[in-house]
């Protein structure tokens, strides 16, 4: 007997006693806060990612009021910020704050630890058949961690000098010197102390998936009979977890260089007011290796699990077959190692060697083809399918076109020659909001859609998930697609103002149209807001075990599961998750044993 | 006052759509959760084509209405900046095609497989050879990008033509010096620590007899049409980007690290006047390094001229020496001038 089976008997027996143990003597306390049952620790991510998300999306808002009515003042906006906007506007150091803090804020808190952080949690117990993490203890202090880099990054939103205002890359100088600028005092310590216990957060979960995806998968569930979604989340962790530490070395140089006198990235510098400081012989750009060894994973451990929940739902929605599993799940291999080779492409045009820089180039654009074949698979599994618009279906297919939209421009800027006119302008800002922030929102979107009834045990509003869909897709394409005329333009991003250049004044118009646009498809998010947490409480009931028909194993759990996920024994699985409208059956899940007469097998 | 009726407006907005939202749950519930499909994925099959149609019909009018007003519309003002843009278009290409294709095959996909009672989705979960198209196709387009590419990025990256001209650019929190080397051709030696603000603000090292012609501007930068003109870049405090939008070019400027970047303009900024017909039209170069709270001001300015112009301009310079040491100035107090340059001299040997 296996140390699986071994490890599932003892379980399967300790839950038929207690009746899904730990049910007896949970508390307030030990069911909703310290939580150590994966679907709540989920839960939570979701929801602090959530909280988050509105912070973040709401100071978009803010500065993309400063960048389409330059000229207005609005009195309220002094009275909710105070000194930050002085006679109705927001000043530059109160703009650049905001930008940073979206951007830290999105791509960490929601991105990183509200996508994989809710989804891994959810799904990897669930879809491979285990009663709760490796380490639930440890899975729990993942989540608090969280939380406390959470209240940390909160809190610099209400220091003196203001929160850290240098970009979310935090490049040094600007975030080392105290007196470079104001957001580098206090508002720069508290981010540095908040992404280091970001750091350990992510670890703690990663390792977590790691240890629960090779070692507590049920009987009969071999690797090549996860679904995608595990896959994905699998690698993301991977990601993750090589990844972060170097981060986490990075920000340790700079806290040293902050406030030791060290001189890691610090070399001849003359500050304004301050006069020349003694710091000789470091290298500003060492930290945009450390920062972007991280930074570029990122990018895929954000987007990784969206592919993994979208492979899932457009194959469950189509009732077909995801194109090429095997494809998919090389490519999404391919993607995770060339992640880690491609850093540099960010630093074409700090002075890197020019024949390093041409290595980079050729590795990144190498990505392309793993995410090519991803596409074409995806669109060979709507083809000749029977697809049911559910919102989540929709938005897996939105993201699918935003991940079209927003890949290709990375030709353009994985490509020095163009990179060299294109760096930092707003054809990148378009470029990765386009493919990184849109598409991965949907993904998440796409995923909240569609597990919605395994974590509430009810259903979503469907007509104001439609309405939430259209108006998303088509705000976010209106607000992404005419910047790229801008970047084509050379305006570069993080401009609190342009009408002092000749250059790239002429957008005006375009500028307060996309203003306006952000602020609608805002508002529409606070529609999905309503629909989720009116739906907890008073949505439609679930009366089926499995709504969307779908194979894979979370849908043989009970309608509302306990912790340990399964009364009794936990299922076995017979074959791989995606047998849809094989042999004439409409769906084959993944716990039927395979039949005589049937065709060949995965 | 009218803060609290715009939001009460809102929140009755909320509430309407909320409300209308929740009675056709309520119909579709009524109606059978068979029927309530069949007839949601025909609405929204139908704008799944209707979007991909409007979404076309909304990239041309964009590109009408702002097509004009990007670089590309007016033209690059530098050898580098056409081979940019010509390399801009034939990626514009290669990428538009995909585009095109991906997009029209998702939303029609969508469309037209939505369910059908009638119909049974196709068993379909692998084909090699298609697999093995969508590799080599997608390979093969990128090389041909790869190469361009990279013959572009070797030449832009290369070393400045012998006959170039040399600048030396220094950023800091908020604006550019210009150095010029001078008769001699050759820079003085710098060192931070002798940066001073008022007389010396790039850290000239006055000892060094090659520094004693050099001249310091600030805010705008004279180059020479046709001339190729290579920059050496350089920060005081913290990380900048000498952006050249119009040379299609970038690069940064790092304390402690200098960098350079190469180019030789085509037009005067006269010639751009008239090409754009713009009368005021300015090379600008921006800060593109997110570098504190006045980087959104950080402006630079180039002339572009003819070289006779450029020579009427440069005599008119004063070394920074004469300026760091007023009595030191021939055409002000010649006798003291020659002896103390004597004195330096000696000092440095």
């Amino acid at each position: 007997m296996s140390h699986e089976a071994a490890l599932q008997n003892h379980e399967g027996h300790e839950s038929h006693e207690h009746d899904g143990h730990h049910e007896h003597h949970d508390t307030f306390l030990t069911k909703y806060v310290f939580s150590q049952d994966h679907k709540m620790i989920a839960k939570q991510f979701l929801i602090t990612g959530m909280v988050w998300a509105v912070l973040g999306g709401l100071m978009s808002v803010l500065f993309r009021l400063q960048l389409g009515y330059p000229d207005s003042s609005f009195p309220w906006l002094e009275s909710i910020l105070g000194k930050w906007a002085k006679g109705g506007q927001i000043t530059p150091q109160a703009y650049y704050a905001l930008v940073t803090t979206h951007g830290t804020v999105l791509v960490f808190f929601v991105l990183t630890a509200g996508l994989s952080g809710t989804f891994a949690n959810f799904l990897i117990p669930l879809q491979i058949g285990a009663r709760d993490m490796a380490s639930p203890f440890m899975n729990m202090l993942s989540y608090w961690f969280f939380f406390t880099a959470s209240i940390v990054m909160m809190s610099s939103l209400f220091v003196e000098t203001g929160p850290f205002s240098g970009g979310w890359t935090a490049y040094p100088p600007l975030s080392a010197l105290h007196d470079a600028s104001p957001g580098s005092k206090t508002g720069m310590d508290l981010w540095i102390i908040s992404m280091a216990l970001f750091v350990v957060s992510s670890l703690l979960g990663g390792l977590n998936y790691i240890a629960t995806i090779l070692n507590m998968r049920t009987k009969g569930m071999s690797m090549t009979r996860l679904p995608l979604t595990i896959w994905a989340l699998f690698f993301t962790a991977v990601l993750g977890v090589l990844s972060f530490p170097v981060l986490l070395s990075g920000l340790i140089l700079l806290i040293f260089d902050r406030n030791f006198g060290t001189s890691f990235y610090l070399s001849d510098i003359y500050v304004n007011g301050v006069g020349a400081l003694s710091n000789e012989g470091g290298s500003a750009i060492l930290f945009q290796h450390l920062f972007w060894f991280l930074g570029h994973p990122e990018v895929y451990i954000i987007l990784l699990p969206a592919m993994g929940m979208v492979s899932e739902i457009i194959s469950v929605n189509s009732r077909k077959p995801i194109f090429g599993y095997m494809a998919m799940l090389g490519s999404l291999f391919s993607i995770a190692i060339l992640a880690f080779l491609v850093w540099a492409h960010h630093m074409f045009v700090t002075g890197l060697n020019p024949f390093l820089g041409s290595v980079f180039v050729l590795l990144t654009l190498l990505i392309a083809i793993p995410s090519g074949i991803k596409v074409f698979n995806w669109l060979t599994t709507l083809w000749r399918g029977n697809i049911r618009f559910t919102p989540g279906m929709l938005f897996a297919i939105g993201f699918v076109s935003l991940f079209i939209s927003g890949g290709l421009t990375g030709i353009w800027l994985g490509n020095a020659a163009l990179d060299i006119y294109l760096h930092d302008s707003y054809f990148v800002v378009a470029h990765f909001h386009i493919v990184m922030g849109v598409a991965s929102m949907f993904g998440m979107f796409a995923g909240v859609y569609h597990w919605f009834p395994k974590m509430y045990g009810r259903y979503l509003n469907n007509s104001l998930g439609y309405l939430h869909f259209w108006i998303t897709i088509a705000g976010a394409y209106m607000i992404f697609w005419p910047m790229h005329y801008q970047g084509l333009a050379g305006m570069p991003r993080r401009y609190f103002d342009f009408s002092i250049w000749e250059s790239f004044k002429q957008f005006a118009d375009l500028n307060r149209f996309i203003s306006t646009v952000a602020m609608i498809v805002f508002a529409t998010q606070i529609l999905f807001l309503i629909n989720f947490f009116y739906s907890i409480f008073k949505g439609r009931k679930v009366t089926v075990l499995n709504p969307w028909e779908s194979n894979t194993l979370e849908w043989t759990t009970p309608i509302r599961p306990g912790h340990g996920n399964w009364p009794g024994e936990i299922p076995e699985v017979h074959r791989w998750p995606y047998d849809y409208s094989k042999d004439g059956h409409d769906f084959i899940p993944q716990t039927t044993p395979v039949g005589e007469d049937e065709s060949g097998t995965h | 006052m009218s803060l609290i009726l715009s939001v009460v407006i809102i929140v009755f907005i909320y509430v309407v759509i909320f409300q209308i939202t929740k009675a056709s749950e309520y119909v579709s519930i009524l109606k059978g959760e068979e029927a309530s499909r069949q007839q949601n994925n025909k609405i929204n099959g139908f704008l799944m084509i209707t979007f991909l149609v409007l979404g076309f019909i909304g990239i041309y009018v964009c590109n009408k209405a702002y097509y004009g007003k990007t670089q590309l519309a007016q033209g690059a003002a530098s050898i580098q900046g056409e081979k940019v843009d010509q390399m801009l278009f034939i990626t514009l290409t290669v990428t538009g095609i995909v585009f095109v294709i991906t997009q029209v095959l998702l939303f029609w996909f969508a469309y037209k497989y939505q369910e059908d009672k009638n119909r049974k989705a196709f068993f379909f979960a692998h084909s090699t050879k298609l697999e093995l198209i969508w590799t080599a196709v997608p390979a093969i387009a990128l090389t041909i990008l790869v190469v361009f590419g990279l013959r572009n990025w070797f030449f832009f990256t290369s070393e400045a033509p012998k006959n170039a001209m040399v600048v030396e650019v220094t950023g800091k929190q908020f604006g550019w010096i210009f150095r010029y080397p001078g008769k001699d051709a050759v820079f003085g030696k710098k060192y931070y620590k002798n940066i001073d603000p008022a007389t010396n603000s790039v850290g000239i090292v006055w000892d060094d007899t090659y520094s004693k012609d050099d001249i310091l501007t600030e805010q705008t930068m004279y180059i020479v049409k046709g001339k190729p003109v290579k920059l050496i870049l350089g920060s005081r405090d913290v990380i900048h980007d000498v952006g050249l939008t119009h040379f299609r070019l970038k690069m940064d400027a790092v304390p402690g690290i200098p960098t350079t970047m190469w180019f030789t303009p085509i037009y005067t900024t006269k010639e751009m006047r008239e090409k754009t017909g713009n009368p005021n039209f300015v090379y600008e170069i921006s800060c593109d390094q997110v570098c504190g709270n006045g980087h959104y001001s950080m402006k630079g300015i180039i002339e572009v001229v003819d070289q006779e112009e450029y020579d009427l301009w440069m005599v008119k310079q004063k070394p920074q020496y004469f300026t760091a040491f007023p009595e030191k100035d021939p055409t002000a107090v010649p006798v003291a001038a020659a002896d103390t340059t004597a004195k330096v001299t000696t000092a440095k040997m």
